[in-house]
Order: structure tokens, then C-alpha cells, then sequence
């Protein structure tokens, strides 16, 4: 019974997903909204701006560094909690 | 209802979408708390693959600049899924953590032997 | 898991994964990878080491204060490298603004805070990640 319920949700909600995805722009396309002026400004600058080949290492330890910081924060929270958790 | 040519096309949105369905299936219907984990991580990998996807440009290279007459993929999805998977790693140790704890103190994993557990503490008292 | 092939495969991968790992690390800003990937393979290396010899051998090559040393530097060193871009009036975690030399285009001593930006956060990866694996398998330290 538990597990019918559980079919019946998954199928509704794997039916709506699905209907999303089939009107989503096409997978690779260039003209895609997603490859905006931003993307662009990212590949034609970032070596000039940073010095790095790597777009994406650009991007995190440059551009958005700010966000890096949040995300050693993060480590250092798990760490945290886990020896709040694990010590207690 | 279905178009298909479309969900062809948009296939790797689509397996994205089984994956999430197959982990959410696992964090339905099993009471293990070590195997509702794994689902979690298997639904963080579908949300993974869908944002990277969305970057893809057909005949598209690694975004390794410096090199002439290739087209690159958008590297703004892989630089933000980043900060996903780090807070996926977080989570899951946090949450093995809690399960360790449980062990400990109800001597079982499973989260519909727990509920009962509590039930016959909540009778007693 | 105190299989003597599992020892002696793991004794000879060690130093390459660690080599890959450290490739990784130092090359981010050239090749895929970056910090936290390279960092995670370093801490592969480790639990690899940890599974093969258990957690008392491993204690003894990475103590657990040098790795909480080694996590808390990587998180400073991080801070203080965006604080160099206040003090020399530019914003915070700038690169070329705030007057770091960004060298040649793939050499390996490029793009100013970038390299030392990549290489604490690859150092802070592997030592949290060692610290989580070693935290959540303490119970079997006796076993």
C-alpha cells in the first residue's frame, strides 16, 4: 500500500517534470537564453581580466571569490557540526 | 501528450529527470536511514547533471581559454554547481553523523523501528 | 580489510594519486580541476590510507592537529589575500584592481591571487575531508 502511494506520486510527478522538459529549449543549442551577454563577457575577458586559462577557476577564485569564502564557510560549518553532533 | 521528438532531443534533461526519480523512489519507500542518504545524494546528482547540462553548446569544449576556432561551453553552470556539490558533502557528513548518534542510542537504522521505539518510551512513561 | 594485496597495492598508489592530486591543485588555473577537486584527491589518497592500515597508522602520518592547523590556515590565508585588496584601497578579493602581478598566460606562476586562492582552498578540501572521513569512522578505532 505504502509503496503503491509512493509509485503513484513518483509517476505524477515524474509526468509534470517531463512535460517541463519537453518545452525547454533545445540541449545544445547556441541561441540558448542561457549563453547570455554574461557567459559571453566571462570567455572573451577572463584572461585579460585574470590571467587564468581556466574559465571556471576564473570564475570561482576571481570574479565570484566572494562566493568561494562562503563555501569554505560551509566546510568549516560541517566540521562543526559534526563534532557538536559526534561529541556531544 | 508526449512529444518525443523533443524529449529526444532534450534526452539529457530528461535521464536528469529519471535519476531525480529513482532517488526519490529510494527516499520514499526505504526506511533505512543509511539508504535514504544514498538517495538523497543520487537526487543531488540529478540536480547536478540538469544545471550542467544547461550549459552544454553542441560541438562545445572545455572552457580552457587561450586556444583559436573552438566553440566553449557556458562555464557559469559548472562554476555555481560548485558551491552544490560542497554543500552536498556538508550535508551528507552531517547527516551520517546524526545517523551514527541514532545507532548509538536506539541500536537500529531504520526509521520505522525508531518510530515504534519512541512510541512504546512515549506509552511507559 | 588488513589484506596484505590491499597494503602493498595501496603503499604503491599512494604517491601517484597524492602526485595527481598535488597536479591538480597547482594547475587550476590552467587545466580542468581546481581546489576542490585536487583537494579531494589528495583526501582520497589519505582515506585509501586509512581503510589499508586503519585509523592509529594513519594517525600517526597526519595528526589530527596538524590537520585542524592545516584547515584553519587555509581558511586565513584565503581571508588575508581579500583583505590585501582593502588595504591597498581596491575591493575585497580583488585580483588585477588590486595591483597583483597576473605574469603570462599559462605559465604556472600566473594570474596573481588566483594560484594562492587555489592552493589554500585545495589544502583546506583535503584536510576537511580527512577530518569528516576520520570523525565518522572513530567508533572503529579499537577494531
Amino acid at each position: 500500500m505504502k509503496n503503491f502511494v509512493g509509485f503513484v506520486v513518483l509517476v505524477v510527478i515524474g509526468v509534470m517534470l517531463l512535460l517541463v522538459v519537453q518545452e525547454m529549449p533545445t540541449f545544445g543549442d547556441i541561441n540558448n537564453p542561457v549563453h547570455n551577454e554574461v557567459a559571453e563577457r566571462y570567455l572573451e575577458d577572463a584572461v585579460k581580466d585574470t590571467g587564468a586559462l581556466n574559465a571556471v577557476s576564473a570564475i570561482i577564485t576571481d570574479y565570484r571569490a566572494f562566493d568561494t569564502l562562503g563555501e569554505i564557510t560551509v566546510l568549516l560549518t560541517a566540521i562543526a557540526a559534526l563534532l557538536a553532533v559526534l561529541r556531544s | 501528450m508526449f512529444d518525443f521528438v523533443k524529449l529526444w532531443d532534450n534526452s539529457f534533461y530528461a535521464m536528469a529527470i529519471i535519476l531525480f526519480l529513482i532517488g526519490f523512489w529510494v527516499m520514499l519507500t526505504h526506511s533505512n536511514l543509511i539508504k535514504k542518504v544514498i538517495g538523497m545524494n543520487i537526487m543531488e546528482t540529478a540536480i547536478f547533471l540538469f544545471f550542467v547540462a544547461i550549459g552544454y553548446v553542441n560541438q562545445g569544449s572545455a572552457p580552457i581559454l587561450g586556444r583559436e576556432g573552438v566553440t566553449f561551453v557556458n562555464p557559469l553552470p559548472s562554476a555555481l554547481i560548485l558551491t552544490g556539490i560542497v554543500v552536498s558533502v556538508s550535508i551528507t557528513a552531517f547527516a551520517l553523523a546524526l545517523i551514527i548518534k541514532l545507532h548509538s542510542y536506539y541500536g537500529t537504522v531504520d526509521a520505522d523501528e525508531i518510530a515504534q521505539l519512541r512510541r512504546i518510551s512515549d506509552d511507559s512513561e | 580489510m588488513r589484506n596484505i594485496i590491499v597494503r602493498v597495492i595501496a603503499r604503491v598508489i599512494i604517491p601517484f594519486i597524492q602526485l595527481y592530486g598535488f597536479y591538480v591543485v597547482f594547475h587550476g588555473h590552467l587545466s580542468p580541476g581546481g581546489g576542490f577537486a585536487g583537494g579531494t584527491i589528495i583526501a582520497a589518497s589519505l582515506i585509501l590510507y586509512v581503510l589499508a592500515f586503519g585509523l592509529v597508522a594513519e594517525e600517526k602520518r597526519v595528526p589530527e592537529r596538524i590537520a585542524q592547523i592545516i584547515e584553519s590556515l587555509g581558511a586565513i590565508v584565503y581571508v588575508v589575500i581579500g583583505l590585501v585588496g582593502v588595504l591597498v584601497g581596491a575591493q575585497f578579493l580583488g585580483n588585477k584592481i588590486a595591483g597583483f602581478p597576473l605574469g603570462v598566460p599559462g605559465r604556472i606562476l600566473s594570474s596573481g591571487s588566483i594560484l594562492i586562492l587555489t592552493i589554500a582552498i585545495g589544502f583546506k578540501v583535503a584536510s576537511t575531508m580527512i577530518t569528516l572521513f576520520n570523525h565518522l569512522i572513530e567508533d572503529e578505532k579499537e577494531g
